[in-house]
């Protein structure tokens, strides 16, 4: 907590004269930088003003707006809000349509989740603690490469791959496999989103790998435990939270996703996203969208509950 | 990506109205003298029907500020315009008809002059009382639309023109010649389980129109005359038969891109699209062509309104009048993939790119425009002043049921 802010906006001014200055009869903004160093309390509240009142008024005023509105509806007639209360919203989100969606989001970010933890802790072990040191910044630059681009333009390219006749299926061909046919199907989003959000899981699980000693696992070995058995007892238990602040990305990026959905689904791929996308944009059913996002966030609550149980907060 | 943006503006249009309800309990059956517009507007008078239109144009204002579609005000027809008339053209785009219906609430606000708005919004803003009426006698090019977009029910009430016909197109059935070597005759195909996993149709809730203009045609039955306003065992049925449709689609495109690639990958062999989409494949030698089934087709038309507080009306009109020249109106069809309304735009089409005036359709007889359904914005309240009509927002929740 600095007092750059609170002393006049002269960052990397002269703290040390400022300090001194109580009693120095000098410019308006001295004696402002002094009044402000003997009142600690003013300060901090100088200080945290701005975030705090954007947090509040932009943030979670929105979010209050928009939990509101899912207790109101829509006038068949005149498409304009009715201001009386009703769940009737909350309760269409319980049919069949609704469930299948909800469901269809959430196993999805479910998967993707545990698709990229196996694949970014035997990268990110080797990267913490195989690789040399040029060879991790190479591989940095590798996992960090792909966010230079655009997200959409990284899912096009994917289209090309998947689609029919694509350089997957060509591949395959080539390799005397058969054809492969996977454009525009659910597994084609799986692939898509697992590749997508790779490098929100690597780089937790990197820092959590990293901030293991040596010595813990020249431990284990001199008590006798095998590679495996030091893997399960040791690496793992201590990478679990840089894992599950992963998980939290990937989670949620792929939980509030709809772009990836409406590029490379199928006919059976709507997301929770999308629906709340039609339900605005097309239909101007307000109450209803909100009523749909709030299932994403009271979602998300239950996670992060679970990985602060899980200590992912620690390696974050 | 301007495909897409016209995609959002002409399908995903139309948070639904309406002013129309509201002023259908008060305004009632006292008002007379209205005509056309559908069942939806009868017994209504605009509230600028009474407005007087200028005589002849004035001096122009030096400005004019217009909200378009993107790609409707391009550098290649608005800086000769502006060097022609001295207007300095400043343009808001919209993404969608409600973008648009909002821009425009208090009669533009004192701000815009003229709104390029679709056949979806066109009544609001009619019966919003946020257009007024103007004097065709001005429009010189008005003689030489195609019939049909002279007078159109959509932008013309009680004999009152609320702004001049501008583009349009029609939702075609495109098919790859491979796997139909003559053109279907029906949108039956797009029913057929034989394509199972080779069709695809847009991801929007107005193809339940789409189905209800091919029951109208093929289960009379039903009862059902216009696929806008439908009653709910009409439009249960649409819907079923959109569920059974669905184990046979590939995918349900969102952009005109999607829709190209799945065609040039023999993805899908048949599917609802625009023109736009087989002359994109068409001049990328695809073996694809499309088609106006028996059944007709739904189609979009657009028209440059006038804000009733429209602060540079002589700009406006000089603009309305410079958009529906036949050069104005080749370049802006070429240009977005659409046909112009003024007949005369057909050779000029064809001198920008060979063969695009009859890929558009910009000289087909009058009988094929009489087979599209123009697109307008389902409500509760439709012929008849009966309330019984399934409105937009339950097409958006059905559309939601049948994608899942």
């Amino acid at each position: 907590m600095t007092s750059t802010v609170a002393q006049g906006g002269r960052p990397g001014g002269e703290p040390a004269s400022s300090r001194h200055a109580g009693g120095v009869p000098g410019g308006g903004s001295a004696r402002l930088a002094a009044a402000l160093w003997r009142r600690a309390w003013l300060r901090a509240t100088l200080t945290l003003t701005p975030p705090l009142a954007w947090f509040l008024v932009i943030y979670l005023a929105s979010l209050v707006v928009m939990l509101v509105t899912a207790f109101w509806s829509v006038n068949p007639f005149t498409n304009t809000l009715v201001h009386t209360w009703t769940l009737s919203n909350f309760r269409q989100l319980f049919t069949s349509t609704y469930l299948i969606i909800i469901g269809r989001t959430v196993g999805m970010a479910a998967l993707v989740t545990v698709t990229d933890a196996v694949l970014a802790f035997p990268f990110a072990y080797y990267m913490a603690r195989l690789a040399s040191n040029r060879g991790r910044q190479l591989l940095f630059t590798a996992v960090l490469l792909p966010l230079w681009a655009s997200y959409i333009a990284r899912v096009y390219a994917w289209i090309v791959i998947l689609q029919k006749g694509g350089t997957l299926s060509w591949s395959f061909q080539k390799l005397g496999l058969g054809a492969v046919n996977i454009g525009y199907t659910n597994t084609a989003m799986w692939l898509v989103f697992s590749y997508i959000w790779l490098p929100f899981m690597i780089v937790p699980v990197y820092a959590a790998l990293e901030r293991i000693p040596d010595s813990l696992l020249e431990a284990s070995g001199d008590l006798g435990a095998h590679n495996w058995r030091t893997l399960r007892s040791v690496l793992l238990p201590l990478a679990l939270p840089g894992v599950v602040a992963g998980s939290i990305f990937t989670f949620s990026l792929t939980l509030g996703d709809f772009i990836t959905p409406l590029l490379v689904g199928g006919a059976n791929s709507n997301f929770i996203g999308n629906v709340i996308y039609s339900n605005l944009g097309t239909a101007g059913n307000l109450p209803f969208a909100a009523a749909l996002a709030v299932v994403p966030i009271v979602i998300m609550v239950f996670y992060l509950l679970g990985a602060r149980l899980l200590g992912a907060f620690e390696s974050l | 990506m301007r495909i897409w943006t016209r995609g959002g503006a002409l399908f995903a249009a139309a948070s639904a109205i309406v002013l129309i309800a509201g002023c259908g309990s008060s305004g009632g059956s006292a008002s007379s003298g209205t005509s056309g517009g559908g069942g939806a507007t009868q017994g209504l008078t605009p509230p600028q029907a009474g407005t007087a239109v200028p005589a002849s144009v004035g001096q122009t204002e030096g400005h004019l500020n217009l909200i378009a579609w993107e790609g409707y005000a391009q550098p290649q027809w608005v800086k000769p315009f502006q060097q022609a008339t001295g207007c300095q053209v400043s343009t808001k785009y919209a993404g969608s008809s409600s973008e648009m219906v909002s821009l425009m609430a208090n009669g533009g606000g004192g701000q815009y002059d003229l709104v390029s708005a679709s056949g979806d919004a066109d009544l609001r803003l009619i019966y919003g009382g946020d257009v007024k009426p103007i004097n065709i006698n001005l429009m010189p090019s008005w003689k030489n639309f195609h019939p049909f977009l002279q007078s159109p029910p959509f932008n013309t009430i009680g004999g009152k023109h609320y702004g001049i016909s501008l583009q349009f197109g029609p939702n075609v059935l495109l098919y790859s010649k491979s796997a139909f070597p003559s053109a279907p005759t029906s949108w039956s195909v797009l029913y057929n389980k034989k394509y199972a996993g080779q069709v695809t149709v847009p991801n929007n809730p107005i193809q339940i129109a789409d189905a209800a203009l091919y029951l109208s045609k093929t289960q009379p039955g039903l009862g059902i005359t216009d696929p806008y306003e439908l009653t709910q065992s009409q439009f249960n049925a649409a819907v079923n038969l959109l569920k059974q449709q669905k184990p046979l689609i590939k995918k349900y495109w969102d952009l005109a891109s999607q829709e190209i690639s799945l065609f040039s990958s023999g993805t899908t062999v048949v599917g609802a699209a625009w023109p736009y989409q087989t002359n994109t494949l068409v001049a990328d030698h695809q073996k694809v062509a499309d088609t106006i089934p028996a059944q007709g087709a739904t189609g979009w038309a657009d028209t440059w309104m006038l804000a009733t507080k429209a602060p540079h009306p002589n700009c406006a009109y000089k603009w309305m009048q410079w958009a529906t020249t036949p050069k104005v109106q080749a370049q802006q069809a070429v240009y977005f993939g659409e046909t112009p309304a003024n007949k005369l735009a057909c050779p000029i089409m064809d001198q920008i790119q060979k063969g695009s005036c009859a890929a558009y359709h910009a000289n087909a007889p009058e009988s094929y425009y009489q087979t599209i359904k123009f697109w307008k914005t389902p409500l509760a309240q439709c012929g008849n002043g009966k309330n019984d009509c399934v409105p937009f927002q339950q097409w958006v929740s059905a559309w939601t049921q049948i994608t899942g």
